[in-house]
């Protein structure tokens, strides 16, 4: 590439930045629209967690969570991680949510990443969204 | 039987009681009205016995109501009767309500039965009602006016047109916290009958009734609600003394309405959270009761426990035992004209684990 082409380059790439002015943009900059769609995103997935939570685990008694736990209430999501004394430790809540799909579920246990454990956790929060978090209380 | 025979009678009962976490009720009765007889009956409720498939059931629940139908077993003296409360099967289906009675069989003593939603919204109470009987009836018993409703049906519309399958109407019941519910009722025809059979009753005989839903408004949500309860309680009104015992609920309440005490009965399965755990509505748990301990989840019978509820005098006293707990009694206090529990009433008294969140 010649200097005259190179040149001829940087105005084309110049023109090109003045015209799309939203591809320069930060990081942290984002649209109303863009938080509409975030909120989707999360909803649908709090929206699988319902559905999990409410018989979808398949568990291999076909018990549910819900069973105990209707609107996922005492399961206290903003309380941990904390000592589960039962446990003798600190555990999260995907760990209290692996027990009772081993126990009361008799099924086996997800990976705490697994998308299903997740949306079980949106869900769980969800519906208990507003009440302060409370780290370690019992 | 005299207090101080009750209290032979709970020595007599205290080494079983002590091993016991038993959710079932035994009802002493002792204010038949003319000649008081006293006599005690036994309330067992809510044990969900779940099919799989083939012949495997729900391990779990049917551990519940096998110890309890043994523990029953082993009470002295022999309680007249035994109520089951409702609520016998999971999704009403005919293994299900087979398979419990079966456990109930082995019980030694009458007893009755009242329907609950997971008995009913599979094939609307048919294979329950051939097999065990009425769902609304009423007994004179030693002097004690007892009636039965089916406080569970709900608007005709949601039972008859909304659902494409007897399963999928059952599922949508079965599932407590369900927005596509529909709230309980007992209905006009049989509040009709109920009216008609107090007519004959005197109003100073004493009258308890089985429901399976609370005849009052806790929670509508989950149902722990009876959409005509004020038009019941009407009914009940112009007696002396009426006892409502309930089912449902999984969990201790009590409370006092006019010239009504309400108790429900704990189930053998599993216990439910208080309705106040669930933060993004409103409930209104009778400000009465003094929450039972929050389940410890590691412990399968926890909080499922058992109570025997001791009427005298027409007014009612619940002695709750609890499994891995404290053992809690919730009696009339006749100056206050309610129920109160003997020990943690004052918010002063209470303890750690009686706090819901």
């Amino acid at each position: 590439m010649n200097k005259i082409d190179c040149h001829t380059c940087y105005v084309a790439l110049a023109a090109l930045l003045l015209a799309l002015p939203w591809q320069t943009v930060c990081a942290d900059q984002f649209t109303a629209a863009d938080l509409e769609r975030w909120q989707q995103e999360y909803m649908a997935v709090v929206d699988q967690g319902e559905k999990l939570f409410h018989g979808g685990l398949q568990s291999k008694n076909t018990v549910s969570c819900d069973q105990c736990h209707p609107n996922a209430s005492n399961t206290h999501p903003e309380t941990y991680p904390k000592f589960q004394q039962q446990l003798g430790k600190v555990a999260v809540l995907a760990e209290m949510i692996n027990w009772c799909i081993e126990n009361p579920l008799e099924s086996e246990p997800l990976a705490l990443d697994d998308p299903r454990m997740i949306a079980l956790q949106a869900y769980i929060t969800q519906e208990r969204r507003q009440v302060p978090l409370a780290p370690g209380k019992h | 039987m005299s207090r101080i025979n009750r209290r032979n009678f709970l020595k007599k009962g205290g080494a079983l009681l002590a091993a016991s976490s038993l959710p079932l009720s035994l009802v002493e009765v002792a204010f038949g009205k003319a000649a008081p007889e006293n006599f005690t009956f036994a309330y067992l409720s809510d044990s969900h016995i779940t099919h799989i498939k083939g012949k495997e059931f729900v391990r779990n629940w049917d551990r519940g109501l096998i110890r309890a139908v043994a523990e029953a077993n082993l009470l002295t003296p022999r309680p007249d009767f035994i109520f089951y409360g409702g609520d016998i099967a999971q999704l009403g289906k005919p293994e299900e309500i087979d398979h419990g009675l079966e456990l109930l069989g082995a019980l030694h003593g009458d007893l009755h039965h009242v329907m609950g939603e997971h008995d009913y919204y599979l094939d609307l109470g048919e294979h329950w009602r051939k097999h065990i009987g009425p769902d609304h009836y009423s007994f004179d018993h030693k002097g004690v006016h007892f009636v039965v409703l089916n406080s569970i049906l709900t608007y005709d519309d949601w039972t008859y047109n909304r659902w494409d399958s007897p399963m999928r109407r059952m599922q949508e019941m079965a599932r407590l916290d369900n927005p596509n519910g529909s709230p309980f009722m007992v209905g006009d025809s049989q509040r009709e009958w109920l009216r008609k059979d107090l007519d004959k009753v005197s109003k100073d005989t004493p009258v308890v009734v089985f429901s399976h839903s609370p005849l009052q408004k806790i929670y509508k949500g989950w149902n722990f609600w009876t959409e005509d309860a004020e038009q019941v309680q009407a009914l009940l009104e112009p007696f002396d003394k009426v006892t409502v015992l309930y089912g449902h609920v999984h969990q201790i309440q009590y409370n006092q309405i006019g010239n009504i005490s309400f108790n429900s009965a704990m189930a053998t399965a599993w216990p439910w959270p208080y309705p106040a755990s669930f933060t993004q509505k409103a409930s209104y748990l009778p400000k009465l009761t003094v929450d039972m301990n929050r389940a410890d989840p590691f412990f399968e019978r926890d909080a499922t426990g058992w109570q025997f509820i001791d009427l005298h005098t027409g007014d009612v006293d619940v002695h709750y035992v609890l499994p891995d707990n404290r053992n809690r009694t919730v009696a009339f206090d006749d100056s206050k004209g309610h129920p109160v529990d003997t020990e943690y009433q004052p918010e002063s008294k209470r303890i750690p684990p009686q706090t819901h969140y």
